[in-house]
């Protein structure tokens, strides 16, 4: 059993937080600078990127389609920021004009290109592929400490760490720019922050999560933990910095549940296919917002109390 | 031959189908760039996002519902029905936390989009184990596609679309007037609330007629990219509607044309391209709100303002202080190099000086705060004032013994 | 006259060389700003006097919360230099604090009142630097001046307008600036902030330090500031009060009924 777990279970349960975790922690920001859409704009062109990736390379190798997926990311924002400044038209319009379009050339591209005989196609972006994610060296848990068992551990998994780890710094090293502006933008300009550069960097470090998450979980449970953990989190409390912790909190919670609800929850009700986990970790995640949406403490938005 | 068959797709001789197709994607795209452009004025474009992300767990359900009675789980009509539940469900999640909780608009699509769109995809995963064997061909509702739609399914498409057209035309004065200014609308004995409803169960419409031509993620594109794109021909909101439903439609029209001439050529991707491309053109060059006139106008109005202010500086044997002012003097031959004027110059620049004392004067008299309200630093003062008038603002500069150096 | 010209063209005298510029705390030439198609503020000229309190004044729309915004580069300037303490404004931001107006920022922002006033100190603190006891005893010390100590470990949603503003105050007064600039800094706020306020403002001036504030309730004025700048998309005048602040500015600054109305209020006394 312990040895069934370890070689079917524990890698994918430890790249879903991992991903998870690492989306929670820029999605705080972006959900409260306004622009938690941005996770799913960049989500969605992540296709026409690997589509790219591996035109250019010839290769189906993870690291040209991830290359491929950041550039889009990249241009993405570059365009979704060229339409609102240049355009002027309001944010949420910009995205959805940027997206979808680079969307539907991804689409395009995908049928006037032979890619069937690959791996890739739509629903392998959209759902990602979790449960595949084993670790078939490991005999149990011990393999943990053999050197040639971790040697055969998915290349998933060492990507998915790093990431999460470079956000983890990036929130750390940045806390109190970040903070500031998106406090107070046009303060911490004063103060000679660069608040554009600031901006951009929080997009660009979350087109990454998104990148690396994607390769290893699909884009739905990306969108899905930009918004949904930190959203919840604001609703259990008023500090930024408890938000925080109540986002990752609330991302491995749903990651870990998911993941056993989609892989054992169709056995105890008799079935016998686990159901797609991507899928679960996002619905469960969704129903965590819909409690703390109930009764979370600080749920609602109090207005200034008359003078007192 | 491609140009002849897409030229035959053009005008409507591909067959039934194709045409068929054509016709109601290009409704659809009349309908969906109208109702679009009431969500894009009140803001809420991405709105549409949310709703489309909410059919696929209908569909899903509406699939298993109708095969556990032991009917064809396929059935498009059904399929749309359970669509239009969860969208409507995720419309009122959305709704319910911008509402009951202090979470922004964006946070409360995003959630809804994905959280349904993931619970979608669980059912389908159920699916695939339920109908051993046979592919759903649900997967179709993810990006579309008309390549081999039914006869009857065609038809539908293309009478909802007309229905949705005529319904955006029987609102169109309402709705307008909410999307413009709703305080206004409210006071005026609109219904806002209900104009609100009729807003979204449109959106929610087009949505679901748009799904199997366009597929649930590419219809936001046909929801939001022609109103984006008739924002830069008009600043009229009513005629913005009108402009973004033309839009639409000739994208949804060329698009199923050009994609109905090859296998390789998707109709929702083709049809939301052909969108962007309409939209990346007016953006450049729409005149008056595109960018290449926006940027035009901007190089001439800091040209101008650096002039008059090189010009004032002259007059008042002041510093020019700008590297850029001075170039331009110079340029204009108004001043040398080292900042000495010229001539014309100091002409133009005791010009500059009077009208500038004028302009002071006139700001002090009564009889002219409306004409003054236009004085922008740039107006030329013949512009906006009668000879006669401006002999006597003279007469008072004179008479306070004034003038220009 | 070509002084009496300069001055209602808002330009100094002909000997105000280049070296004004020198060292003032804040020094302005040239200044356009233009948002659409139309100049908000146009070709402005101001000097501020150290030690001074300088109210900007103007009709609603004419440029005033524009004019402190391009001096700060929040908003881009079509034209004109700034000179801050005789340096350009990147140099200089370490003598600068402002204060935005209170709608500009989003108030349910999951934060207390004592970590915006800490942000005050983000300049010493820098990136990794951690909090220590005398940066908090600061905070708590400029909270003390605004009467809001006891709020410290209050969320700021919570707050009213005039505690909102208070707090605003003291994250400047923690940034130990010498030029303060504020926009707005008395709108909609009650009768006891607005007392603390100018209380604090009038110490800041004791103390050498320089205040400009974007002011909208000309009443107060004389009160308030010793110096002030009447501005209506250009420059109508400048200058300490007693000869700036006249019934005739007033009136090409507000144009001629409304000003009339104004002078009844003020009681300014026409002539």
């Amino acid at each position: 059993m312990a040895g069934e777990f370890v070689m079917l279970s524990l890698v994918p349960i430890l790249i879903g937080v991992l991903a998870a975790v690492a989306c929670a922690l820029p999605g705080n920001f972006l959900v409260l600078r306004r622009q938690a859409l941005i996770g799913d704009a960049i989500s969605h062109v992540v296709l026409p990127g690997i589509v790219v990736g591996f035109l250019l390379s010839g290769t189906v190798s993870s690291w040209a389609m991830m290359a491929g997926a950041a550039g889009a990311a990249v241009v993405a924002v570059l365009l979704i920021e060229l339409i609102r400044r240049l355009g002027r038209i309001e944010p949420g319009a910009a995205m959805g004009v940027a997206f979808t379009a680079l969307f539907a050339f991804g689409v395009l591209l995908l049928e006037q290109s032979d890619t069937s005989s690959v791996h890739l196609d739509v629903q392998h972006a959209l759902y990602g592929n979790l449960e595949s994610l084993i670790w078939v060296e490991a005999k149990g848990w011990n393999s943990l400490f053999d050197p040639v068992a971790l040697a055969g551990l998915p290349p998933e998994l060492g990507r998915i760490a790093i990431v999460a780890l470079v956000m983890l710094l990036f929130t750390l090293v940045f806390w109190r720019p970040l903070k500031i502006s998106t406090f107070d933008e046009d303060f911490a300009r004063v103060l000679g922050m660069r608040t554009n550069l600031i901006g951009f960097g929080l997009v660009i470090m979350a087109a990454i999560a998104a990148v690396a998450a994607f390769d290893a979980v699909g884009s739905i449970i990306v969108i899905a933990m930009f918004i949904c953990p930190p959203a919840a989190a604001r609703l259990m409390t008023n500090r930024l910095e408890t938000q925080v912790l109540w986002s990752v909190a609330f991302a491995v919670f749903s990651a870990v549940m998911g993941y056993v609800l989609a892989g054992y929850g169709p056995l105890w009700l008799g079935g016998d296919d686990a159901v797609s986990a991507a899928g679960m970790i996002a619905t469960v995640s969704g129903l965590v917002l819909g409690l703390a949406a109930l009764y979370g403490p600080h749920r609602k938005c109090r207005g200034a109390p008359t003078d007192r | 031959m491609g140009a002849t068959m897409l030229l035959d797709a053009l005008t409507l001789q591909l067959g039934y189908n194709a045409t068929l197709v054509a016709i109601g994607a290009a409704l659809l795209g009349i309908a969906a760039g109208a109702s679009g452009t009431f969500l894009f004025l009140r803001k809420r474009a991405l709105v549409s996002d949310a709703i489309s992300h909410s059919t696929l767990p209908g569909v899903g359900l509406a699939f298993l519902v109708m095969t556990a009675f032991g009917g064809d789980g396929r059935h498009l009509v059904g399929l749309l029905l359970g669509a239009s539940l969860t969208a409507a469900l995720g419309l009122w999640a959305m709704h319910a936390l911008t509402r009951h909780t202090r979470l922004a608009e964006d946070a409360a699509i995003g959630a809804v989009l994905s959280v349904f769109f993931g619970f979608g995809v669980v059912l389908l995963t159920v699916i695939q184990t339920v109908s051993v064997g046979r592919p759903a061909g649900l997967e179709d509702f993810l990006l579309g596609a008309t390549a081999g739609m039914l006869y009857q399914d065609a038809v539908l498409i293309a009478v909802a679309g007309a229905l949705a057209v005529l319904v955006v035309w029987a609102l169109r004065r309402p709705m307008t007037l909410v999307a413009f200014d709703a305080g206004f609308a409210s006071a005026a004995g609109v219904n806002v609330r209900r104009v609100d409803l009729a807003m979204m169960g449109l959106v929610l419409a087009v949505t679901i007629i748009g799904l199997k031509v366009v597929g649930l993620v590419l219809i936001v594109a046909l929801l939001i990219i022609p109103p984006v794109t008739a924002r830069f021909w008009s600043n009229r909101s009513d005629r913005v509607v009108g402009i973004a439903g033309v839009f639409g439609g000739v994208s949804g029209f060329v698009g199923a044309a050009i994609s109905a001439t090859a296998p390789a050529l998707p109709t929702g991707p083709i049809i939301v391209l052909t969108a962007f491309a309409l939209f990346a053109v007016s953006m450049l060059f729409a005149p008056g709100r595109g960018v290449l006139a926006a940027w035009l106008r901007h190089r001439r109005q800091q040209r101008r303002i650096h002039l008059r202010q090189g010009l004032l500086a002259i007059a008042q044997d002041l510093p020019i202080y700008e590297r850029y002012t001075l170039q331009l003097l110079v340029r204009a031959g108004l001043a040398r190099a080292d900042g000495v004027p010229t001539e014309l110059g100091r002409r133009r620049a005791e010009k500059a000086c009077r009208d500038e004392s004028r302009w002071a004067v006139a700001r002090r008299m009564h009889s002219h705060e409306s004409a003054v309200s236009r004085y922008d630093g740039l107006l030329p003062i013949e512009d906006v004032f009668t000879r006669d008038e401006i002999r006597e603002i003279d007469r008072q500069i004179a008479e306070s013994g004034g003038g220009c150096a | 006259m070509i002084d009496a010209l300069r001055t209602a063209m808002g330009r100094g005298t002909p000997s105000d060389p280049l070296d004004s510029l020198s060292d003032k705390p804040l020094a302005v030439r040239g200044l356009t700003v233009s948002y659409g198609d139309k100049p908000a503020v146009f070709s402005l000229d101001m000097t501020v006097e150290p030690g001074s309190m300088t109210a900007i004044i103007g009709p609603n729309g004419a440029g005033k919360s524009t004019t402190l915004k391009a001096v700060l580069g929040i908003v881009p300037r079509l034209s004109g230099v700034v000179s801050v303490f005789g340096q350009p404004l990147a140099a200089s931001r370490r003598r600068i604090a402002y204060v935005p107006q209170r709608a500009s920022v989003d108030w349910d922002f999951p934060t207390r009142v004592i970590d915006v006033v800490l942000m005050g100190l983000v300049r010493e603190l820098g990136l990794l630097r951690p909090v220590r006891g005398h940066h908090r005893q600061r905070a708590f010390d400029c909270l003390d001046r605004v009467g809001m100590r006891d709020f410290a470990d209050r969320q700021i949603g919570q707050l009213s307008g005039g505690q909102q503003q208070r707090v605003f105050l003291a994250r400047a007064l923690a940034q130990g600036a010498d030029l303060y600039l504020l926009d707005e800094p008395f709108a909609g706020v009650d009768a006891a902030t607005e007392r603390a306020i100018i209380d604090v403002l009038k110490g800041l001036k004791a103390e050498g330090r320089t205040v400009v504030a974007v002011h909208h309730d000309l009443s107060t004025v004389r009160d308030y500031f010793d110096h002030v700048l009447m501005i209506n998309v250009h420059k109508v005048a400048e200058g300490p009060v007693a000869e700036a602040f006249t019934e005739d500015n007033l009136q090409r600054a507000y144009g001629g009924r409304l000003a009339a109305n104004l002078m009844d209020q003020l009681q300014l006394g026409g002539h």
